[in-house]
């Protein structure tokens, strides 16, 4: 048995050969079959759908005309109320596939398998961006339409159909994608994990924050391309003077996630693994 | 076949590897040794392209690695045995990296009972003991039924049955026409596995032969007689089993007759022996004397008494 099985060579070796698509499907595998990707997904899905419900419940009407936040008005804010923590737990969820490979070693075995190594960082990206965008676009759906129920008898009522809505739920999981692809960037670049979240959390959370410290006219120009005030962007039903328009914040987070992850290629494949 | 041509390997301003020329042929096991820090894994990710040569080549099947269509069908590796993501099972691991080159599900259950996996398959490697860890290695390494099989410390925390199956395997492997090459830092044991030994220490090759060759210089397994009469004792002791080699002017080696015959035989023909001693040196000791120079990080009392 044992040397029948290792002489199946010779004259019928079979032609096995690398390709895109492969390392594409090997990919997909490696995120499936980690508990961490299920555990983290499921999370920021849980967060948005169970925060936007929440908060949409708790709307009052009135809180609107006295002063509330501008974006605390409308159905579809309501229903992405969670939106800030699941960009932390999609991000996070990046920087585990792409960093996690270093610290556990993982990565000899890939790049073993892959020496071309780029195909490696594209296909992680790909992966994680289609599958966080299609799963939390399906939460923010289900965020809206729940929130809807408790909704429906008040002053602020939306339909799906109405101008807008699609626009900005769809904008939600865009953005969710990104800064996961962001996050894989960031793994990658950093090869740690810790540093990986670090860096991410600073900038979705912290960062925005500290523009304020700017002079005016700085601040003023900067903060609207930061990944977080780009996601708000894409969610908003109606433009505002201090936030981009959303083909331009789609832009500047698509910006931020392929500067990172050319960064991270090129340390990717210049460096020794 | 593997070719490493004055391969030189710097971090900083140490170097790892120190121009490096050897060939690893196909056919046979072998034996890549040196004493912990000498360069060898260092050597090895180099020839699979995970660390990038400061100078000098390396090819795999005379193109580098990188340039395969299918690098596990050329050469398959076991690095650090922790080259695997502790929260996928045995099965998910390997199906990873067959999917990366096509290879089938039958061919990823062949190596999984190869290595003797089966009942652990769907288990989390990260719950593996180091052998099983490195059975996983090894199963991973032949997934691509590879021309070359290339081994980092293969046996490290096998227990003596997954020695003895590492040994088999890997002749079993040799005999097919397969290229072997595996390092220790434990001569008498690669002794056991290997034709061909390539020593290195601080990245430099310090010899390049075969076992037997190593044993012959090692002092053989032979008898250290010393006489005043060398040349008759030589032709006395002559015959189809016995090899004689002299390294000194009175002193010969006899290789293939135990002492007690020697001296009775000597006694027979009245020559004079001054000493009649057989050979204790073991392998390891020739090995601890070649790489003495070069031991990265040798115990001194001294030192440590000075330091305290």
């Amino acid at each position: 048995m044992t040397t029948t099985t290792i002489t199946s060579r010779q004259g019928d070796r079979a032609p096995y050969r690398v390709t895109v698509w492969r390392v594409l499907r090997s990919e997909w595998s490696k995120f499936w079959s980690v508990r961490s990707s299920w555990v983290t997904l499921g999370l920021s899905v849980v967060v948005l759908v169970a925060i936007g419900t929440i908060a949409s419940a708790a709307y009052s009407p009135g809180t609107a005309d006295t002063g509330g936040p501008p974006l605390g008005d409308s159905p579809v804010a309501l229903a992405l109320t969670g939106m800030t923590f699941a960009a932390l737990a999609v991000g996070v969820l990046g920087v585990l596939v792409s960093a996690g490979e270093y610290s556990t070693g993982m990565i000899r075995s890939t790049l073993a398998a892959v020496p071309k190594r780029l195909p490696v960082l594209w296909s992680k990206g790909l992966v994680l961006g289609v599958v966080t965008a299609g799963v939390t676009a399906a939460g923010a759906l289900a965020a809206f339409q729940l929130g809807g129920l408790t909704l429906k008898d008040t002053d602020i009522t939306l339909a799906l159909g109405d101008d807008g809505v699609l626009r900005a739920l769809t904008g939600a999981g865009l953005y969710l994608g990104l800064i996961g692809v962001w996050g894989v960037a960031l793994g990658a670049l950093l090869r740690s994990t810790p540093s990986g979240i670090a860096v991410l959390v600073s900038v979705l959370l912290i960062v925005p924050g500290l523009t304020s410290l700017l002079p005016d006219s700085v601040g003023d120009a900067v903060t609207p391309y930061l990944p977080s005030k780009a996601g708000e962007s894409l969610t908003a039903l109606h433009g505002s003077a201090d936030l981009l328009a959303p083909g331009a914040a789609l832009a500047a987070l698509a910006g931020w996630a392929v500067l990172t992850l050319t960064m991270a290629g090129v340390r990717l494949t210049r460096t020794d693994a | 076949m593997i070719e490493v041509q004055q391969l030189t390997k710097r971090y900083g301003d140490k170097t790892a590897v120190d121009n490096l020329t050897f060939t690893v042929r196909p056919g046979r096991v072998t034996g890549f040794l040196g004493p912990n820090g000498a360069g060898k894994s260092t050597t090895m990710r180099m020839i699979i392209g995970l660390d990038r040569p400061t100078s000098g080549t390396v090819t795999v099947n005379s193109k580098r690695y990188a340039q395969h269509r299918a690098p596990l069908q050329e050469i398959g590796s076991l690095l650090e045995a922790r080259s695997v993501h502790p929260g996928r099972t045995a099965l998910a691991h390997l199906m990873a990296l067959a999917h990366t080159h096509g290879i089938p599900r039958h061919r990823v259950d062949e190596v999984i009972e190869l290595a003797g996996l089966t009942s652990v398959a769907h288990k989390r490697a990260g719950a593996f003991s180091l052998g099983m860890g490195q059975r996983l290695g090894i199963a991973a390494a032949l997934l691509g039924d590879p021309e070359i099989i290339m081994l980092d410390e293969p046996v490290n925390g096998l227990d003596p049955e997954g020695v003895l199956w590492v040994r088999n395997l890997l002749s079993g492997l040799a005999a097919e026409g397969r290229t072997v090459m595996l390092s220790s830092h434990l001569m008498s044991e690669t002794a056991l596995i290997a034709d061909q030994l390539v020593v290195i220490g601080r990245g430099r090759l310090l010899a390049d032969t075969t076992v037997e060759e190593f044993i012959q210089r090692a002092g053989g397994r032979g008898v250290k007689v010393a006489t005043t009469e060398p040349e008759r004792l030589r032709a006395a002791l002559s015959g189809p089993e016995v090899t004689i080699t002299s390294t000194d002017a009175q002193e010969l080696v006899v290789d293939g007759m135990d002492s007690r015959r020697i001296g009775v035989t000597a006694a027979q023909h009245g020559i004079p022996l001054y000493e009649l001693t057989p050979q204790t040196v073991s392998l390891e000791e020739a090995f601890m004397e070649l790489t003495s120079d070069v031991v990265e990080y040798q115990s001194s009392t001294a030192t440590t008494l000075k330091a305290a």
